[in-house]
């Protein structure tokens, strides 16, 4: 408004105004930046110090605890590897994450492939039942499904885990589909249609093709949701051969009151990287069917 | 149903007939959608219902016989001052954690969707909180906040803040706040890779007439961004309160409800009740208690969900 009524200098002034106003912006963006990097990898970078410690270096108050008192040392990492059922709690959440996963896709695909492509008059109110069942929450089902799975004769196994994890993941998951779903065009398969295929293949040679970067987002998700629950784990399962990564690294690094610190920060360290990574790579993937999901779901 | 009883003699018969039944969008949305929602009823629905009845049932986890005991277990629930602690303690950091949650995560949002140099790091270090189990970051923070040997204490005693250790964990009031602290170190990602999706559907040319109009940066935040986002804003809330208020793994871990009971929440305190003391019936009731808030916020939810379809 300033600008068309202003003299040379009134303008000069602004220039300088806006220039320093920039900067400092910039500045500004900087340091939040760093700074929520600082907050939010600050228990990582603890942990990674932590782990390489030896016992007379960690437990003396009075060492600066953020510098080596005493040379590193990777021995309490070997006895996270050697001495421990660390690799076993890692290979069952490993396989009960990809088994899961895969019952994701085979649950979730068709489901959201009916409710966002085929048009039927309940398609909408099952989109908002679908998205009702995420709310609610394992804390709340824990109990019945404890008795479920005793029933079942599934308790302390590791299958009890591939059975009941899928009531997380189904529901967020075909949300999300569905979101990916409604962003590819209709006309796709109404041309493969015109070209004489079925809707079924349709589907399967044009849609689930152009579907699979969203695909690829919802495996990282329902993966990073799977390895993250704690309550049905704790609940159904204790033999240590058993159990996986989330409730194994708290019960079992632990004896009485005795905790393994530096080998259980290890064990942070070595689940969190990779999963982080491989979520990061996914990021721009998943905030784009979030986006979708959010819009028209 | 037509469709599907119709299915059962064309099933062998030619490939001519397969292919119509492949075409019929009726049959094949069932059959699509069939498996979830069986699935869904039998392991989310039925189990629903079971937790409500088995508040009203004396089943134990040493005899599993199901008998009708009326309003007993909540009579007994009620009675019990740690009941209500829990209560009191899950809504005061559902809050306290929500409006955390709500600030940090816009402010993390406008960060990673501006440009600048080393983004990727930042982006990474950033979610790594989110995508870490929450059990064992609630082990790394447990020995962040040790009695003894928290670096934090450290700092504070060695810049001569504090003589003594604080005990986070030990102290009623540094408890709660440290419980909250976690729940907001961890949710805060989440929250702010919703709002991401929020400001990045904002046209550019709507911002960039704004500043054109010479709007500065805090009447662009709050006269454009935030009102244009107001509805994904309010699902990272909900989401954020959801996660806060169902979560036992950081109580858990962090205090196991102590020090005598002031960080309870009744997830953890429905685990100790239902599994740890085997009283399934109480139990029940008391995670019982996580639902209509629950509901509430779900429809609060999707009523901000369709908000957004006017964009």
């Amino acid at each position: 408004m300033a600008a068309p009524t202003a003299s040379i200098g009134d303008n000069a002034r602004l220039r300088r105004h806006y220039a320093r106003r920039a900067v400092l912006g910039r500045v500004g963006l900087y340091v939040v930046a760093v700074l929520a990097a600082l907050v939010c990898a600050m228990p990582f970078v603890w942990s990674t110090l932590t782990a390489t410690k030896l016992n007379a270096d960690l437990y003396n108050p009075d060492n600066n605890p953020f510098l080596y008192n005493q040379p590193p040392t990777a021995d309490h990492v070997m006895f996270l590897f050697k001495n421990t059922a660390f690799m076993t709690f890692a290979w069952n959440t490993l396989w009960v994450g990809l088994l899961v996963v895969l019952i994701t896709l085979a649950l979730g695909i068709p489901a959201a492939y009916s409710i966002a492509r085929l048009n039927r008059p309940w398609s909408t109110p099952m989109g908002i039942a679908i998205f009702f069942v995420y709310l609610v929450p394992p804390s709340l089902l824990f109990l019945s499904l404890s008795r479920v799975v005793v029933a079942l004769g599934l308790q302390d196994s590791t299958w009890s885990l591939v059975l009941i994890y899928p009531t997380i993941t189904v529901p967020v998951s075909t949300w999300l589909l569905i979101g990916f779903l409604k962003a590819l065009p209709r006309d796709i398969e109404e041309q493969a249609m015109v070209d004489g295929y079925s809707r079924l293949g349709a589907m399967l040679r044009t849609i689930l093709p152009l579907l699979f970067p969203g695909t690829v987002a919802v495996v990282v998700f329902a993966f990073t949701l799977t390895a993250s629950e704690f309550i049905y784990a704790l609940t159904f399962i204790s033999p240590t051969q058993e159990k996986v990564v989330s409730t194994g690294v708290p019960t079992e690094l632990v004896r009485g009151d005795v905790f393994f610190w530096q080998s259980l920060q290890a064990a942070n360290i070595f689940v969190a990287i990779p999963i982080a990574f491989v979520f990061n790579l996914f990021l721009a993937r998943f905030i784009s069917g979030f986006t979708m999901g959010a819009v028209k779901g | 149903m037509a469709e599907m009883v119709s299915d059962a003699p064309t099933r062998q018969t030619l490939a001519g007939a397969r292919q119509r039944l492949a075409d019929r969008d009726g049959f094949l949305a069932w059959i699509f959608l069939v498996p979830t929602v069986v699935y869904i009823v039998v392991l989310v629905a039925i189990p629903f219902f079971l937790a409500i009845a088995f508040a009203f049932s004396d089943v134990t986890a040493g005899n599993p016989s199901y008998d009708w005991v009326g309003f007993e277990n909540f009579r007994r629930v009620f009675a019990d001052p740690v009941f209500w602690q829990s209560l009191r303690n899950t809504f005061v950091f559902t809050v306290i954690s929500m409006l955390l949650i709500v600030v940090f995560g816009k402010v993390l949002a406008m960060v990673l969707t501006a440009d600048f140099k080393g983004k990727w790091i930042v982006r990474f270090l950033v979610l790594l909180p989110w995508t870490t189990p929450v059990a064992l970051s609630s082990i790394t923070w447990l020995w962040l906040l040790h009695s003894i040997y928290s670096p934090i204490d450290w700092v504070l005693r060695t810049v001569g803040l504090i003589d003594d250790n604080s005990y986070f964990l030990g102290r009623p009031a540094l408890a709660m706040g440290s419980v909250i602290a976690v729940h907001v170190w961890r949710l805060v990602p989440l929250a702010a890779v919703i709002m991401m999706v929020g400001i990045l559907s904002i046209p550019d040319d709507l911002i960039e007439a704004s500043r054109i109009d010479g709007a500065g940066f805090w009447r662009r935040l709050f006269e454009v961004t935030i009102p244009l986002t107001f509805p994904l804003i309010a699902v990272a809330a909900l989401f954020g309160a959801i996660f806060t208020f169902t979560d036992m793994a950081v109580v858990y871990i962090l205090t196991a409800g102590g020090p005598t009971n002031s960080t309870q929440v009744l997830a953890s305190w429905s685990f100790t009740r239902g599994i740890a003391g085997g009283d399934i019936g109480q139990g029940a009731v008391i995670a019982l208690f996580l639902f209509p808030l629950l509901l509430a916020a779900a429809v609060l939810i999707l009523r901000a969900v369709r908000k957004v379809e006017t964009f």
